[in-house]
């Protein structure tokens, strides 16, 4: 681990990896051999790395519209292949199956 | 029997980023960039491709495909397949002459798996890029990337293939080249040819509607292909499958994705269809194979990914 590295914890999946600053989260997780999200398109795109981010700072270029609403973003939803970690982040996956109709609130209370 | 549609003509393909997608096209595919019109699209072609362009690139938020055009042989097969979209029962838009620089007035239809498509009969031909129109030499010296010859065809995920295939036969010609069949005996998957070629679109059964699977690109060689997945592997450009074969159509292939997810394919070899050869039967039991013939089983992303 280097000093950019962040540490990423995916509660839903009691997994976490390293995540260097100047990868995304999704290559992140994928050069540590984790299967902790579905990997997709790697660019935005597809929407199968949809995830929230629970807790910690981080940089995001744009993410298809179709899977990320405007809503969505700012309540912390993303895709982890276009986020870059800023500090140590707490997330949970968004299984594809869940994605449409997904209730934001139920989860609140899985605080990190 | 064909009605006078004679190839694909050209495909329009959102990006959430214009600099990084044509960076992708031009310098990894190395497609020819054309020119840049006053909405911000970005032409490119294949440097074999006669025609002015055969590629266009839009920023917008949501990536994907626009449209899909083809090719008619000329203003009076356009004027009749106009006419007979409209008797077929289709919603048919006319997009006036220069919308897209060089193309002449195109014919909009929305085919029943939520895909929009065009055809037209008049594009600026501006030649092989590179070469003289006279003692043409082998090929131009300064290609970039993977050198991809020209856009071959789209791979597009709906519903209602079996209407979509009976239109693209009835109305535009089409032949069925290939096909998947379930076993209740529905078709899955049509793979439809205007020409010689195993497909000039394909559409495989899905219940959203418009949705992209890729887009691909003619190479001349599996050393080719071997030297496109080089490439991909020395940009870090995320990879999706392969250098491997198709079992449908036989194309030896290698699948990626744009920087926006959209996939692209480049493949060479593939098989040939005369209109009076019987379509190539997979079964969908066997789509592992059919897909994939090397692994012979079908990675999830084949099926979920789309734009």
């Amino acid at each position: 681990m280097t000093a950019t590295d962040h540490r990423i914890q995916v509660k839903n999946r009691e997994a976490e990896f390293h995540c260097p600053a100047d990868k995304t989260l999704l290559v992140g997780m994928e050069q540590q051999l984790t299967k902790a999200l579905d990997v997709g398109c790697r660019g935005g795109g597809c929407g199968v790395c949809k995830i929230r981010v629970l807790s910690g700072e981080y940089e995001r270029k744009r993410m298809s519209r179709a899977h990320i609403s405007e809503q969505e973003e700012k309540d912390g939803l993303a895709l982890a292949c276009r986020i870059f970690p800023r500090s140590d982040l707490c997330i949970e996956a968004i299984p594809a199956l869940e994605i449409s109709g997904h209730d934001c609130e139920t989860d609140k209370k899985n605080e990190c | 029997m064909r009605k006078g549609v004679i190839r694909p003509g050209h495909v329009q393909i959102r990006v959430l980023d214009i600099t990084e997608a044509l960076a992708h096209y031009r310098d990894l595919l190395g497609l020819i960039e054309v020119e840049t019109d006053s909405q911000g699209r970005v032409y490119l072609k294949g440097w074999t491709e006669v025609d002015k362009f055969s590629v266009v690139l839009r920023e917008a938020d949501v990536p994907g495909m626009d449209f899909m055009g083809y090719k008619v042989l000329n203003s009076d097969v356009l004027g009749q397949l106009e006419e007979d979209l409209k008797a077929y029962g289709c919603e048919v838009e006319e997009i006036p002459a220069g919308e897209l620089n060089g193309c002449g007035r195109r014919i909009r239809f929305a085919a029943p798996t939520g895909h929009q498509f065009e055809l037209y009969a008049e594009k600026e031909q501006t030649g092989k890029w590179g070469l003289s129109k006279v003692n043409p030499e082998a090929w131009p010296r300064d290609l970039k990337g993977m050198k991809a010859t020209r856009f071959d065809h789209c791979l597009l995920y709906g519903p209602n293939v079996e209407a979509t295939y009976e239109l693209f036969r009835d109305v535009l010609g089409f032949d069925l080249a290939e096909q998947v069949i379930d076993p209740e005996g529905n078709r899955a998957a049509a793979f439809l040819t205007a020409s010689m070629k195993a497909h000039d679109v394909a559409f495989i059964e899905c219940p959203e509607p418009g949705k992209f699977h890729h887009a691909s690109f003619f190479l001349e060689t599996w050393e080719d292909v071997l030297r496109a997945a080089d490439l991909i592997s020395m940009t870090d450009t995320s990879i999706d499958i392969g250098p491997t074969r198709h079992g449908l159509t036989h194309g030896k292939t290698i699948y990626f994705f744009d920087p926006s997810g959209n996939r692209n394919e480049v493949f060479c070899g593939g098989d040939y269809h005369y209109p009076d050869h019987e379509p190539v039967t997979w079964k969908a039991e066997d789509l592992g194979k059919a897909i994939f013939y090397h692994d012979r089983v079908l990675n999830e992303r084949f099926l979920t990914v789309l734009t």
